[in-house]
């Protein structure tokens, strides 16, 4: 039935003899023609090959898991008191790096406006990427620099915040090296400045201006790629998400605390 | 017959279903916690106080909870990372990037109703600055810019169902975090793995 088979449909690539090769090994009666024919080049079954596979790296972290819960147990604090602020609050683990952001930023902004801008950013991520096919499926570094450049610079920059935050910060979210001590309360810092509201407006709006067209003056080929629309929303958020380092630079390096005062709110 | 690429699985391709593996575990101890955790504002820190030293193996099935969930919330990320590199959010995929990022912040969203849960200083005082950060909210908190509502009527007192974290903070976390939240992500999940499998599978070499 084999030989019968290879006559009629296979053509005689070397691909082909390599399988076939692997066939003779195999009984006829418990070899199915859908394996030879249906089954496409270095593809395995979804069930059970690949469940099976997942399932022993699940058996492995479920080891891992009761080994971790037996030896060291979830932390417990004492009760809640309203009455008393401990002068060490640290929200959970995962939100750190945005309670790091309360410390250059007003709270409508670090906890509202930015978590807003990067949810918000990435939903828009298949809509802002102007190319369809780039890279799908594998790492694709040098193809798609920019996409990939902003999205781990965005992503390695909360998880530096949350280290900061974690283990950097210590009484009333003061600044210590990993060489201080920190049961030694820190002095308070020094006078923080602001700037006139004319040279807040002034360095925003430059910032902005720059960020938005210097991009589209230097890559030309890329803003017509684009698109306008794409384009605008790209730069706007890729200018949010670079003044969080300018914002952190600013505070620690020139003590300035906000960059616009206005009545209403301050950046 | 669902046929998947050979070598699909490799470190960076079990990050999704480690999460789901996570979430399991989650689901599978979170209710025998809730037997012995009452969600009031007098017994609940001395219920996991109980849960931890005189409930048989409480303490092992809370300790498996909370750090499951500590890896479910450090894999989802790395699994969106991933999915990013490799542009698995490009046609035909996009649906299921949107899904993904819900299921993101539902992920964040268990995690933080679940640490107030304790009622203890540090799940106080991490939730006050949540609070505080829904209270500061342009438009919709009463603190923050260009506040429009009264503060017995903003987002930071629907959230705490109060004007302070007491009671009805606690009930409403409770509800969140053990039926409105996980049942949301177990019926996103599902349908974010059969959008998987409508987009063609997963991306690969398709």
């Amino acid at each position: 039935m084999i030989e019968k088979v290879i006559e009629e449909e296979v053509p005689t690539t070397e691909e082909n003899k390599e399988r076939l090769r692997l066939l003779t090994v195999v009984r006829g009666e418990t070899l199915r023609n859908r394996d030879i024919y249906e089954r496409p080049p270095r593809y395995e079954l979804f069930f059970p090959n690949f469940v099976m596979k997942e399932l022993c790296v699940g058996l492995a972290f479920l080891i891992i898991i009761f080994t971790w819960a037996y030896y060291k147990d979830a932390p417990l604090y004492e009760l809640s008191n309203p009455a008393e602020t401990p002068s060490h609050i640290k929200a959970a683990w995962y939100f750190v790096g945005l309670q790091e952001l309360l410390a250059y930023f007003d709270p409508y902004l670090a906890g509202v406006i930015i978590p807003s801008l990067i949810l918000g950013g990435l939903y828009l991520v298949p809509f802002l990427d102007p190319d369809p096919v780039k890279g799908i499926g594998r790492f694709a570094f040098k193809e798609r620099k920019f996409a990939i450049g902003c999205f781990l610079g965005g992503y390695v920059m909360w998880y530096a915040l949350l280290l900061v935050g974690m283990f950097f910060r210590g009484t009333y979210w003061s600044f210590y090296w990993p060489w201080e001590d920190q049961s030694v309360v820190k002095a308070t810092e020094v006078a923080l400045w602001s700037f006139p509201l004319p040279a807040g407006i002034a360095f925003l709006v430059c910032y902005g201006l720059l960020m938005l067209l210097l991009p589209a003056v230097i890559f030309q080929d890329f803003f017509f790629r684009v698109g306008l629309i794409r384009y605008f929303i790209t730069f706007n958020l890729f200018a949010a998400m670079c003044f969080v380092p300018i914002k952190v630079l600013l505070r620690n390096g020139f003590h300035v605390k906000y960059v616009l005062v206005t009545p209403w709110f301050n950046i | 017959m669902k046929w998947v690429p050979l070598g699909l699985v490799r470190y960076t391709f079990c990050l999704g279903g480690l999460s789901v593996f996570f979430f399991l575990l989650c689901i599978l101890t979170g209710p025998f916690l809730m037997l012995y955790y009452v969600p009031d504002v007098n017994r609940a820190y001395s219920d996991v106080m109980d849960i931890m030293q005189v409930v048989p193996f409480g303490a092992f099935v809370r300790n498996v909870h909370r750090w499951s969930a500590c890896l479910m919330v450090l894999c989802v990320p790395l699994h969106m990372l991933r999915v990013f590199l490799q542009a698995a959010y490009k046609p035909p995929r996009q649906l299921n990037w949107l899904v993904g990022i819900t299921l993101l912040i539902l992920t964040y969203l268990l995690c933080f109703t679940g640490y107030m849960l304790p009622w203890d200083q540090e799940a106080y005082w991490g939730a006050t600055i949540g609070a505080t950060m829904a209270e500061n909210t342009p438009i919709l908190g009463a603190k923050g810019p260009f506040s429009v509502l009264p503060s017995d009527k903003d987002i930071h007192y629907i959230m705490l169902g109060g004007t302070v974290l007491d009671q009805p903070t606690l009930s409403r976390f409770f509800f969140a975090h053990c039926i409105a939240i996980p049942g949301a992500l177990a019926g996103l999940m599902g349908f974010h793995f059969y959008n998987i499998h409508r987009a063609g599978g997963m991306s690969g070499p398709l």
